[in-house]
């Protein structure tokens, strides 16, 4: 390890830091189009949020570049620490936090500055699973260990859904990949699959059709497989009495136990009403700006939809409307291109670690990359409700983008460190 | 170590499925649903349609008649209405607080972030006071229109008016017209629609999402410029127009003048008519309905619509044909003995003319004469085939535009009537009647109905000797003057000239000492003919027809005064004042001793006799328009029609029908 420098950058994965680059420059480009503004064309103009997002990214290639410098076990060994810390923040945004746009998620730092410390709440739980996960003496089938996995995910989901913050609480959710990946039951992601079928089915087709249908797939199931197997054939039947209870179920649980808000948003998606001057505005306007922008796009700075304010939260959470009306079709494939790239790549660097610790921390990356990318764009696109989260790396925004890269080159560091760790 | 390796394949395939679902989902609405395209224009684009001015219509002298008066319409965005002084606002715009609750509400209703029409065509003045406290009221804001404006308040039948389109013009328009746009109804208007109302123009603005315009869309390469409408100068002549209706005032009636040498009309009177302007702002609504309900008509376009028999005045065509014919000439000589015996019973004639020639006749409107004339017309044929030689005599009169459309430049234009041989057929069975059974048609009575336009034709046809132009209104069209082709092409009537001088002998002698003697104009030279039409309702229409000067003439004209008398006592000195007016500028004190102002003080309106049921019907639908819609409800204005005030005012003495429309006459010979 003469030239231990430059076999670390040798060893940083390129690949990836450039597809984060190409990110958060679309992103940039597409903010400046968002909120053009035509007494600051200058897209390095700091007055506005273009400008603002250029230092945002040189401020981010900073810390990816620190935490590249980092020491690798510093991190592992400092991953119960961060969890708690986020935790702390937490639960202190709830009380002394200021509310924007009704939810209370963010601190002050003073000087114009706000901290989100939902956004590194990822990153810290990412960690702490990780490391809990990577412990020689834990696996994931072993139902105590799947507890304190559980609890880890569900601390700070809970204490993110009590500001409420419904988008981040999701997230939080995808990292039952992780899991997955690591041993759970693959019941556990077909029950979860097959909850959420009952759920749009009930609300959408009478009550009793599901239940026929139901009863006649298991007796399908029972005739082609069951014969022997009394396992198999009780398993299906207590599914099947769950699942119709569920169904049952599932009415009340939307009319009272959701909130008007939340309610008349799936709907909207759904179906069951239209309202496009009231709640259905804002998706609706986002789907002609996506659907207006055809093959090719309008061009830059050409988009009619958002150049004059049709699109709400055009640089934030529906920053993908701006892709696809001046990108077009053409837009749209190059971004989610490079996001499947940046995932499946992901999912390579996670495979080739020795470290399971490093292992486990990539599929946590990937979960929560992977999970904001789609709940955006289908919340754009009206295959989801309204919910507000960030398109990781080109959403206008400090905090996102920090937290994300963060997240991003922490797995960088891991990465380029994986022969270290092997010998360490 | 590395367990559950597999399940990364899994991972991966939950990736990529789900990307691939948003991207195929991205594909239809980008690529196959056309749809949003569509709808983001239509989010930023409006298309604003630039209304050009109408064109304003000038008279022969190039003085104006209608053009266009600046207006406001008061346009409210619900939206950016705050809370202000309602009731200082009802008071500027003389409204009342309901009218201004259902005026909001409507406004609402159609759309709370775009503009519309709170209140409608305010004048420039009373906009002056209401600009003053536009700062207060936000949410309204004016928009600049325009409406018509006549300057002279004349010749409101010739001109006709402006008003929203309908459903049924919209339809036949193939979408040209929009709702809330304005055409011509009647008149001038109506005719000269497609050149007075110009060429629309298209901008396309863009709107941001407040609807706040943000510039024109594409730099303004698809918008187009509105063109102004063609300016129309009129054959009329508003000196002599203005007094025609002067003249006419408290009278039923028309004039009609044409310059025989072009066909041009000069003078276009209808009376009663009405202030053109009343048709025009806010208080147009109530104008009109009360106009409509006028027992006189004013809407009636008299010089075109209304029929009337010739009378007399129908002697000079009837010579004419017989001359042509060569059953008569002028140095003939006819015994008047006080009626004319038509088979076996008398038509009687106004008094013993004794010997009378051809132009004594005219001059003493001689009806034995004329049945002589006639006579030998139909019975040409030895007293046989008379509906033969009836038919080739209609003929000749349908050659002066007797009887036929003339196809003068405004809507509504009645033919007349001249019955055709087979009408008679009908009535009497074919071969059963003779000129004595039709004799009164030779003094232009029975059947035969012309209207006044007609009437002046025939003069300007005689005053031609043998031709007429398309009598018309509009003289030429537009900056360069265009005149239409078919108005420079002459008409002729199938008479040789030659046979007009002794004609136009009589009708001099009828002003220089026959019926027409007392209108005679010191240094003028006038022919004409009085014509006393009988009407089976009422009193005898006035009626006189002439032309001027003799040599050269200059205004051919046809005067109708209703329920009146004479011609000569009527009709006649109201003829030779606009003539002389024409053609002197000034009307020179007369042999005679009459004088205008004399005419235009008579009231000769006939009675109105409102029938008990009617009169209910009346109060009814008057109480009922107090109560109306207080969106309507206004000071009441009345309109100054003194005519019918005082028609009303006399003690009604016996039944009338409707005077105006029940003209046809019952087929009764004159004893």
């Amino acid at each position: 390890m003469n030239n231990h420098q430059r076999s670390f950058f040798f060893n940083v994965d390129w690949v990836t830091v450039l597809i984060y680059l190409a990110l958060c420059v679309i992103g940039w480009f597409n903010i400046h189009a968002a909120v053009f503004d035509e007494n600051h064309p200058n897209i390095l103009d700091f007055d506005t949020q273009y400008g603002k997002q250029f230092i945002y990214i040189l401020s981010a290639l900073v810390i990816g570049t620190v935490i590249l410098l980092l020491e690798s076990r510093f991190l592992s060994a400092l991953a119960p620490a961060f969890y708690v810390v986020t935790v702390v923040l937490l639960a202190v945004v709830l009380v002394a936090g200021r509310n924007v746009g009704g939810n209370q998620a963010w601190i002050d730092m003073g000087g114009g500055f706000r901290l989100q410390p939902s956004e590194f709440a990822k990153f810290a739980t990412c960690l702490l699973l990780a490391r809990y996960l990577s412990a020689t003496n834990v696996k994931v089938t072993d139902p105590k260990s799947f507890l304190i996995a559980g609890g880890i995910i569900f601390l700070p989901m809970l204490l993110i859904k009590m500001q409420p913050d419904d988008g981040s609480t999701l997230v939080f959710c995808s990292l039952i990949l992780v899991l997955y990946r690591e041993g759970l039951s693959v019941y556990f992601l077909i029950i979860i699959g097959l909850l959420a079928t009952l759920f749009i089915s009930a609300l959408l087709v009478n009550v009793w059709f599901i239940i026929i249908a139901l009863i006649a797939i298991v007796a399908l199931l029972l005739f082609m497989f069951g014969r022997r197997n009394r396992k198999f054939v009780a398993s299906l039947i207590v599914g099947l009495v769950l699942s119709i209870g569920f169904i049952f179920c599932v009415k009340p649980l939307y009319y009272h136990g959701l909130k008007p808000h939340q309610r008349v948003r799936i709907d909207e998606v759904l179906g069951l009403s239209k309202d496009l001057r009231g709640v259905g505005y804002n998706q609706n306007q986002s789907k002609i700006a996506i659907g207006s922008g055809r093959i090719w796009g309008k061009g830059y700075l050409q988009g009619t939809q958002t150049k004059y304010a049709f699109v709400p939260e055009q640089s934030t959470d529906f920053i993908f409307c701006t892709v696809g009306e001046e990108w077009g079709f053409a837009g749209s494939v190059v971004v989610l291109g490079l996001y499947l790239f940046l995932l499946l790549r992901i999912i390579m660097i996670a495979e080739r670690q020795r470290a399971p610790f490093s292992r486990i921390y990539g599929y946590g990356v990937a979960s929560i990359i992977f999970c904001h990318v789609i709940i955006n764009i289908a919340m754009a696109i009206g295959y989801m409700p309204v919910i507000g989260i960030p398109l990781p790396f080109i959403s206008y925004g400090g905090s996102s983008l920090w937290s994300f890269t963060i997240l991003l080159f922490i797995l960088l560091k891991l990465d380029s460190n994986r022969m270290g760790m092997n010998y360490a | 170590m590395n367990s559950f390796f597999e399940r990364r394949y899994v991972i991966a395939g939950i990736f990529i499925a789900l990307i691939l679902v948003l991207l195929a989902r991205l594909f239809y609405i980008q690529v196959v649903d056309d749809r949003y395209f569509l709808y983001a224009q239509n989010n930023v684009m409006r298309r604003i349609i630039q209304y050009p001015a109408r064109g304003p219509i000038l008279d022969r002298t190039g003085k104006i008649m209608v053009q266009n008066e600046p207006i406001y319409d008061i346009m409210v965005i619900p939206k950016q209405v705050k809370p202000f002084d309602t009731v200082e606002f009802c008071k500027l715009l003389d409204i009342d607080k309901e009218g201004f609750d259902k005026r909001f509400a409507k406004a609402k209703v159609y759309s709370p972030v775009r503009a519309s029409v709170f209140e409608k065509q305010l004048s420039v003045q009373a906009y002056a006071s209401f600009q003053e406290r536009l700062s207060e009221f936000p949410g309204f804001y004016p928009q600049l229109r325009s409406v018509r404006t006549y300057p002279d308040s004349a010749a409101s039948q010739f001109l006709g008016y402006i008003g929203e389109v309908t459903d049924a013009i919209i339809k036949r328009s193939g979408g040209y017209y929009t709702p809330g746009d304005y055409v011509g109804i009647t008149g001038v208007e109506k005719s000269y629609e497609s050149t007075l109302r110009g060429q629309r123009g298209v901008r396309n603005l863009i709107y941001d999402s407040h609807n706040t315009p943000k510039g024109s869309y594409a730099n303004g390469a698809y918008d187009t410029a509105a063109v102004a409408g063609e300016r129309l100068i009129s054959s009329l002549d508003m000196r002599i127009q203005k007094l025609g209706e002067k003249l006419m005032t408290n009278k039923v009636g028309s004039i009609v003048a044409i310059e025989p040498s072009t066909g041009e009309i000069l003078c276009f009177v209808s009376s009663p008519t009405y202030d053109p302007n009343l048709l025009v702002g806010r208080q147009r609504g109530n104008n009109a309905a009360k106009l409509y309900k006028d027992p006189y008509k004013p809407f009636f376009t008299r010089p075109v619509q209304a029929y009337y028999p010739p009378g007399s005045s129908f002697k000079p065509l009837s010579a004419l044909i017989g001359l042509q014919e060569g059953l008569i000439k002028p140095s003939d000589t006819y015994n008047c003995i006080g009626y004319y015996m038509a088979g076996n019973h008398r038509v009687k004639c106004t008094h013993v003319h004794g010997t009378v020639n051809l132009a004594g006749a005219i001059a003493g409107s001689c009806n034995g004469y004329f049945n002589m004339v006639f006579a030998k017309v139909l019975n040409a044929q030895g007293g046989k085939n008379t509906d033969d030689s009836y038919t080739s005599w209609k003929a000749n009169v349908n050659k002066f535009g007797f009887g036929e459309r003339l196809g003068v430049d405004i809507p509504s234009e009645g033919k007349g009537l001249v019955p055709t041989a087979k009408y008679y057929d009908k009535i009497y069975h074919k071969g059963g009647w003779r000129s004595t059974t039709v004799a009164s048609l030779a003094i232009g009575q029975g059947e035969l109905l012309a209207t006044p336009l007609q009437l002046a034709n025939i003069e300007a046809t005689i005053a031609n000797h043998g031709f007429y132009y398309k009598p018309h209104l509009i003289k030429a069209i537009g900056d360069k003057q265009v005149i239409k082709h078919e108005y420079t092409v002459k008409n002729y009537v199938g008479i040789d000239a030659q046979y007009f001088e002794p004609v136009i002998n009589g009708m001099q002698s009828v002003v220089d000492y026959g019926t027409g003697q007392g209108s005679k104009i010191p240094g003028i030279v006038m022919c004409g003919k009085t014509g006393t039409a009988q009407n089976p309702h009422g009193k005898n229409h006035s009626l006189f027809v002439a032309f001027a000067p003799r040599d050269n003439p200059k205004i051919a004209i046809a005067v109708v005064v209703e329920n009146s008398g004479d011609g000569g006592t009527w009709a006649a000195p109201i003829a030779s004042f606009i003539v002389e007016k024409y053609l002197r500028d000034t009307i020179t004190k007369r042999p005679s001793g009459i004088y205008p102002e004399y005419y235009i003080e008579k009231n000769l309106l006939p009675e109105i006799i409102v029938k008990p049921a009617d009169k209910a019907k009346l109060k009814a639908d008057s109480l009922k328009k107090a109560t109306a819609d207080s969106l309507k409800k206004r000071k009441a204005d009345s309109i100054k029609q003194a005519s019918f005030k005082s028609a009303q005012n006399k003690p009604a003495k016996k039944s009338l029908g409707n005077v105006l429309t029940a003209m046809l006459p019952k087929r009764k010979d004159d004893e």
